[in-house]
């Protein structure tokens, strides 16, 4: 059954990054690059921490609603990440600040946020271990869909994941739509390519922007959340997070901006990820070779991506420049 | 009674900075009449069309609209005023279809469906007789095509004030002709038309009122029935100008650079050009006539260093010694080093001739930057240079450190010029120097373009307009789809003869 075992792990360190990617794509799509994604899912996940922690600890882990002990955490994580949004929008937006700067900079500010947050309530826990486990939080978000153990094989790859993970596939294929078929996903498109244009048939450049930000800053911070409450089984730790946010940032290269692509290539960057617990005798300089590949074939898709120069496949072509009505 | 004008504007100003780029606009337009903007660079026609879109806001007087007073805040003010605006430089997204683009930032009750969309475009085209195809990406669009996606786009809204940012520079005469039957058309329909250009003839043959804007200020309105093209040049520049363009004999004329059997290739691997033989002489012009696209470009630079993928020679003779120089496989750099001192002013301005964001002082440091000693840039040279500019050529620019992307565009190209011709070059190679000015700064142009001339380098003019070609140069060569179709004496051919030539080639490959 280990077949079954890596298509579910595979799976489950899929979704952050699919959220993660998500997120950034429908920002992206407004043009703005925002590479402060990473910090802005470790705040996620903090704020998912946080309000579970309060509520664990208030009421104890035998007295928690099931409705509540999900919902308390979920809206901590969305405000919070909202905020970094918010952050980002009014430096980039309104102050039209540099993207770059601005991302990388809201990056090291959410993994300080977390781990200020975190080492607070690790001390508060007053636990021996740097840690804090959220055991009784976690098996909420962790409830899977009923029948999934009476279906065998198909049930445990399809059907036993956790309600955020078929949240990450729905909303990619939300956005997808979205972006193709709506006037609301065409008007967010003309943002990205140019602001100009969009501004001079009548949309609401800066509104689009704004949305299409926080909306994306929001959605990647539920990969933190989905993170911390699925795969680490509520246990935080400072840094534990590690370079997932890069990753969905490079995912979003590795499918084109588009979020359908997106799930796919989720999975496979999910595989690669674990592949190496698999295959048997393997050293270590092996396995770190491998941990590699993902970047590896975000480069090699870059290059491809760039070589047949397919105008479709290109980044937006507003990516990165602020953009401003009356500059000449 | 009187009419009540469509549109009407009324004290309008608007600043950029501490610099007026409208004063004290007025101006009205009625329904069915065409009314055109006429003015030099830089003398304040878009930054006025922009304010009546709602791109710009004014800083102070009022915009009437069928006698109301209103204020047009935004582009969506201007929709609801029914107010279309066709911009210079296409406010298009290029890799969505022509539909998507008609449609972008229009509401509609329903579902959202292209296919009806490109239906309704169908029929706005089959109306007005326009050739489109509404699901074509506009990235594989020609220049015209591109605008009738503009010009739909602002009639789909159901515009009744078009409004048309020099719409006939980008255009051939035939296409021009078509655009203008189009105008006519929807003038019958009871549009008000205000149309942008620089072309005098054009201005008397579609309008019929010409209001005239010099340095950001309104001058006055004319009949266009009642006026001339003199007349509305003096309007326009303030003072007369000499219509005619000087031009003396060659001087002692030596072969400088000599072209010989040049072919070239771009990316794709296609063939620009085709066994290309010319000699350009010192001291005189040599106008290069052709449709563009024909391998102007590609031809230029080639001599300039600039074309890699080359078969034939160019050859350089030195006026001091007589030395022969071998100019092709060698980089801009390596040319400069042989002591060559070889002048090109390319026709992307701002992408290949000069750094938008940059003053003019840095932008003059491009060319000299490898002079200076030490590490340390020397500005000293630069910023005299760039005063001497600023002040010989008259750009109108607050200071040298000003980023020469927020000048006009005659003031960017004298920038440029100015820049190219202080190295005192043997050879002076311009394309479309003139492309996009006004009258005044063409004339400043050419008498740069002559003064050259006169110092003994080889000049080779890039132009589109047959009359400046045929009154400037000394010879002019004639490239028909890369291939030279005829090199012919300036002061004796005719239009009709180079017309002729330049079609030669590409009625053969068709």
């Amino acid at each position: 059954m280990s077949l079954v075992m890596f298509l579910q792990r595979m799976v489950i360190q899929g979704i952050p990054l699919l959220f993660g990617s998500t997120g950034e794509i429908i920002t992206e799509k407004s043009g703005h690059l925002n590479l402060g994604i990473p910090g802005i899912m470790y705040v996620g996940a903090i704020g998912g921490v946080i309000g579970a922690f309060m509520y664990e600890t208030g009421v104890g882990p035998e007295n928690m609603v099931p409705a509540l002990a999900i919902l308390i955490p979920f809206i901590c994580s969305v405000a919070m990440s909202l905020c970094m949004g918010l952050i980002y929008c009014f430096l980039t937006v309104t102050l039209r600040a540099n993207q770059n700067v601005t991302g990388l900079a809201l990056t090291t500010f959410g993994v300080g946020v977390g781990n200020f947050f975190g080492g607070s309530l690790i001390k508060l826990s007053s636990a021996d271990v740097p840690s804090i486990a959220l055991s009784a939080t976690s098996n909420y978000f962790k409830t899977a869909l009923p029948f999934a153990d009476k279906l065998g094989a198909v049930g445990q790859v399809l059907f036993s994941y956790s309600f955020l993970a078929y949240a990450a596939i729905i909303i990619a294929l939300v956005a997808s739509y979205m972006l193709k078929k709506t006037r609301v996903g065409l008007h967010l498109r003309a943002v990205g390519e140019s602001p100009a244009t969009a501004d001079a048939a009548g949309i609401n450049v800066t509104r689009y922007k704004y949305v299409a930000t926080c909306v994306g800053s929001i959605i990647a911070g539920l990969g933190g959340l989905y993170y911390i409450m699925d795969y680490a089984c509520g246990v935080w730790s400072n840094n534990g997070f590690g370079d997932r946010g890069w990753l969905s940032v490079a995912l979003v290269i590795f499918s084109t901006w588009k979020p359908d692509v997106a799930i796919l290539g989720s999975m496979l960057f999910g595989a690669l990820l674990i592949i190496q617990n698999y295959i048997p005798n393997l050293t270590m300089s092996a396995q770190e070779l491998i941990k590699m590949t993902p970047y590896l074939v975000t480069i090699i898709v870059l290059v491809i991506v760039s070589a047949r120069n397919k105008r479709e496949n290109q980044p937006p072509a507003g990516l990165g420049l602020p953009y401003f009505r009356e500059e000449r | 009674m009187e009419k009540i004008p469509a549109l009407e504007l009324k004290n309008i100003s608007k600043k950029f900075g501490s610099k007026y780029a409208n004063k004290g606009i007025d101006l009205k337009v009625y329904k069915g009449e065409i009314l055109s903007i006429l003015g030099e660079n830089g003398s304040g026609k878009t930054t006025m069309l922009n304010m009546i879109s709602g791109i710009y806001f004014p800083d102070e007087g009022q915009i009437y609209i069928n006698g109301d007073a209103v204020t047009i805040a935004s582009p969506n003010d201007a929709f609801r005023y029914r107010i279309g605006m066709i911009h210079q430089h296409f406010k298009l997204v290029d890799v969505f279809t022509a539909t998507e683009n008609i449609i972008l930032g229009t509401e509609d009750e329903g579902k959202y469906d292209l296919k009806k969309y490109s239906k309704k475009v169908k029929e706005i085209a089959d109306a007005y007789g326009f050739e489109i195809d509404p699901d074509k990406k506009i990235y594989e669009m020609s220049v015209s095509e591109k605008q009738t996606v503009e010009i739909i786009k602002v009639l789909y809204r159901g515009a009744d004030i078009l409004m048309l940012d020099e719409p006939t520079a980008v255009l051939t005469p035939q296409e021009t002709r078509k655009l203008f039957d189009v105008l006519r058309r929807m003038k019958a329909d009871g549009k008000a038309i205000i149309i942008i250009t620089h072309k005098l003839h054009e201005v008397l043959d579609v309008s019929d009122k010409v209001a005239v804007l010099r340095k950001g200020a309104y001058i006055g309105t004319v009949n266009t029935p009642e006026t001339n093209e003199s007349q509305l040049t003096e309007m326009m520049v303030g003072q007369k100008v000499v219509l005619n363009i000087d031009r003396d004999d060659p001087v002692d004329p030596k072969d400088r650079l000599i072209v010989a059997h040049l072919n070239c290739f771009n990316h794709e691997g296609t063939k620009v050009l085709d066994d290309v033989t010319f000699t350009a002489k010192s001291g005189e012009i040599l106008g290069i006539a052709g449709i563009a696209g024909s391998g102007q470009r590609e031809l230029l630079e080639t001599i300039a260093g600039l074309q890699p993928m080359v078969t034939g020679g160019v050859q350089y003779i030195d006026p001091a010694t007589g030395k022969v120089e071998f100019l092709r496989d060698k980089t801009p750099q390596e040319i400069r080093e042989m002591g060559i001192r070889l002048s090109f002013v390319p026709e992307d301005r701002l992408g290949m001739g000069l750094v938008g964001n940059m003053g003019t002082t840095d932008n003059m440091l491009l060319r000299s930057y490898l002079k200076g000693k030490g590490v340390f840039l020397q500005k000293e040279e630069s910023r005299n240079l760039a005063e001497k500019v600023i002040r010989e050529l008259d750009v109108v620019t607050p200071d040298a450190e000003f980023p020469v992307r927020r000048l006009s565009g005659g003031n960017v190209q004298k920038v440029l010029v100015g820049r190219e011709i202080a190295a005192a070059p043997t050879v002076f190679m311009a394309a479309y120097p003139v492309r996009g000015l006004d009258i005044n700064s063409s004339y400043v142009i050419y008498h740069l373009l002559n003064e050259q001339k006169k110092n003994g380098a080889a000049v080779i003019f890039v132009g589109e307009d047959l009359d400046v070609l045929l009154a400037l140069s000394d010879r002019i060569v004639v490239i028909g789809s890369g291939t030279v179709t005829g090199i012919v004496d300036a002061r004796t051919t005719t239009k009709e003869e180079v017309g002729l030539l330049m079609t030669k080639e590409v009625r053969k490959n068709a």
